[in-house]
């Protein structure tokens, strides 16, 4: 067999698995979330779900009632990582709306009073900052935010003040883990003032290899530049880091990316019980060997959604039962089993 | 370990090289002291500690009462937070947030981003002016010229654009 190549996908989702944009706003005149009483909670709640939008959000957004949402709901929200485990988790009167397909997210009551976020797959950058900056400009029509001459949009941490816009990427870093380069990459990071967070963002593990980039500085430029840096440098080159390590690995060390590929696929196709966790883990490596060119018959856009059932809060909306560890064990192995069953053996070597 | 020439535990060890052989010393509080050794009562590092939080209590303790008026969050719990209760606390807390903006922001001192469109006037000018003058002079107070330098350009830029200007400061 030759060696195979690194498969480059649209949107350059063969590394950028997703992009997101958030914008952090305070409404002028109360305290910040933290400081506020409870009154004034409801207050910036009334003012933000009442506001009367225009253009593309005249429809409104459909607000969920996070405090009255059940706790496997706000896991859900988590899992799609539409809302931070922190605000998922908070006591705060507090709310989601959600619009454009759940493309637009905005949480209000986060530790600021609004957190707009856009999330998209792929490597939508333009689209989602777009997006998420309409609504904040369709917002501010109506609601006025905090502001200072020198500061710009004030927030309650000083680390997102000025533009509040943090450009955020979820990445596929597998190679770069497999060949031992990701620390070095970490490193190069944290110099171009990048945070480099786990799959669930602050505090969490980069499960699967999936890692978070987002930007650190939020002062002293404009929203386009912050843009056009994230857009066309920093994702750009890492993206690169991750390609050649790819290449090498193919070249240099096939029968050890083969092992992995194949085992995982052949571990997902027989599992009677499989964890979250390593039902990610799996997936995870089986995403790299499409990206890789050796599963050539399993479509992307499978394992992706995969990735997504397997997550406890979404099997539990399949399979009522699957709340319960060791059912949920199984409930997932098999949810796996069927969907990874009805594709062609791919790869002659096994 | 016991001291060498008594029972009691040995509270000073040292090997010293005696007609060219290595010898190992161990002596108890007493016996040190009465072959001279001076032996601290506490522990060198808890002895700084003391000096720095005296040397610093009355200055320290002035900048952490100090209390955003419209709020009521102190310094002292912004610092254990790293959260600002409110709008009011930027320039209740300066010029300490100026310090803290730049570090956390990796020098940049300013917004140069976009502007809500109801606040773009004059009196916003005036009062950024005013701010920059103040932070000019405690610049120039404390010898620092070469951020005094870039904050009189930001003054100067202030006065001849039609929208707030600003740099970074790298």
């Amino acid at each position: 067999m030759d060696t195979p190549s690194p498969h480059i996908f649209n949107n350059d989702s063969d590394v950028v698995v997703s992009v997101r944009i958030r914008v952090a706003r305070n409404v002028a005149g109360l305290p910040f979330t933290g400081r506020a009483s409870d009154s004034q909670r409801q207050e910036v709640l009334r003012m933000v779900t009442h506001a009367p939008l225009g253009g593309a959000f005249s429809n409104g957004l459909a607000w969920v009632n996070m405090s009255q949402a059940s706790l496997q709901e706000r896991q859900l929200l988590v899992e799609r990582h539409l809302v931070s485990k922190h605000f998922a988790d908070s006591a705060l009167p507090r709310a989601l709306g959600l619009g454009h397909n759940e493309e637009l997210g905005v949480m209000v009551n986060e530790e600021d009073h609004l957190r707009i976020q856009s999330i998209l797959p792929g490597f939508r950058l333009d689209q989602a900052f777009a997006l998420a900056r309409s609504f904040d400009q369709a917002l501010e029509e109506t609601v006025d935010f905090a502001f200072h001459p020198r500061w710009g949009y004030l927030t309650a941490c000083p680390t997102n003040v000025g533009c509040g816009i943090r450009l955020g990427a979820m990445l596929h870093l597998p190679a770069l883990r497999y060949s031992g380069e990701i620390e070095r990459v970490k490193r190069a990071a944290k110099d171009l003032h990048l945070a480099v967070r786990g799959y669930y963002g602050e505090g969490t593990d980069a499960i699967g290899n999936f890692y978070q980039v987002s930007n650190q500085v939020t002062l002293g430029s404009s929203e386009e530049e912050l843009l056009q840096h994230f857009r066309d440098e920093v994702i750009p080159k890492l993206v690169d880091y991750e390609r050649t390590a790819r290449q090498m690995l193919l070249e240099k060390n096939l029968p050890l990316i083969q092992d992995k590929v194949f085992r995982a696929r052949a571990t997902l196709k027989v599992a009677r019980l499989l964890g979250a966790e390593e039902a990610t883990k799996l997936l995870s490596t089986l995403r790299f060997g499409i990206a890789t060119g050796l599963l050539p018959n399993l479509s992307m856009e499978r394992v992706e959604q995969l990735l997504l059932q397997v997550q406890p809060a979404h099997l539990a909306q399949l399979d009522p039962f699957a709340g319960e560890e060791e059912m949920g064990r199984l409930s997932r192995a098999n949810l796996v089993r069927r969907l990874l069953g009805d594709y062609s053996e791919d790869s002659p070597e096994i | 370990m016991k001291c060498d020439l008594c029972d009691k535990p040995a509270v000073v060890h040292e090997v010293v090289i005696q007609n060219g052989n290595k010898v190992e010393m161990h002596l108890c509080a007493e016996h040190a002291t009465a072959k001279g050794y001076i032996l601290p009562t506490v522990p060198v590092t808890q002895i700084l500690q003391q000096f720095t939080i005296s040397g610093k209590s009355i200055k320290a303790q002035k900048a952490a009462a100090r209390r955003c008026e419209a709020c009521g969050l102190t310094f002292a719990e912004f610092r254990q937070t790293g959260r600002f209760g409110c709008a009011s606390c930027y320039d209740a807390f300066m010029p300490s947030v100026a310090a803290i903006i730049e570090r956390a922001q990796s020098g940049a001192v300013s917004h140069r981003g976009s502007t809500p469109k109801r606040i773009v006037g004059q009196a916003d000018r005036a009062a950024m002016r005013r701010q920059l003058i103040k932070e000019i002079e405690t610049a120039v107070a404390a010898e620092q010229y070469e951020r005094a330098a870039s904050l009189q350009g930001r003054l100067h830029l202030l006065g001849s654009e039609q929208t707030p200007p600003s740099e970074t400061n790298t």
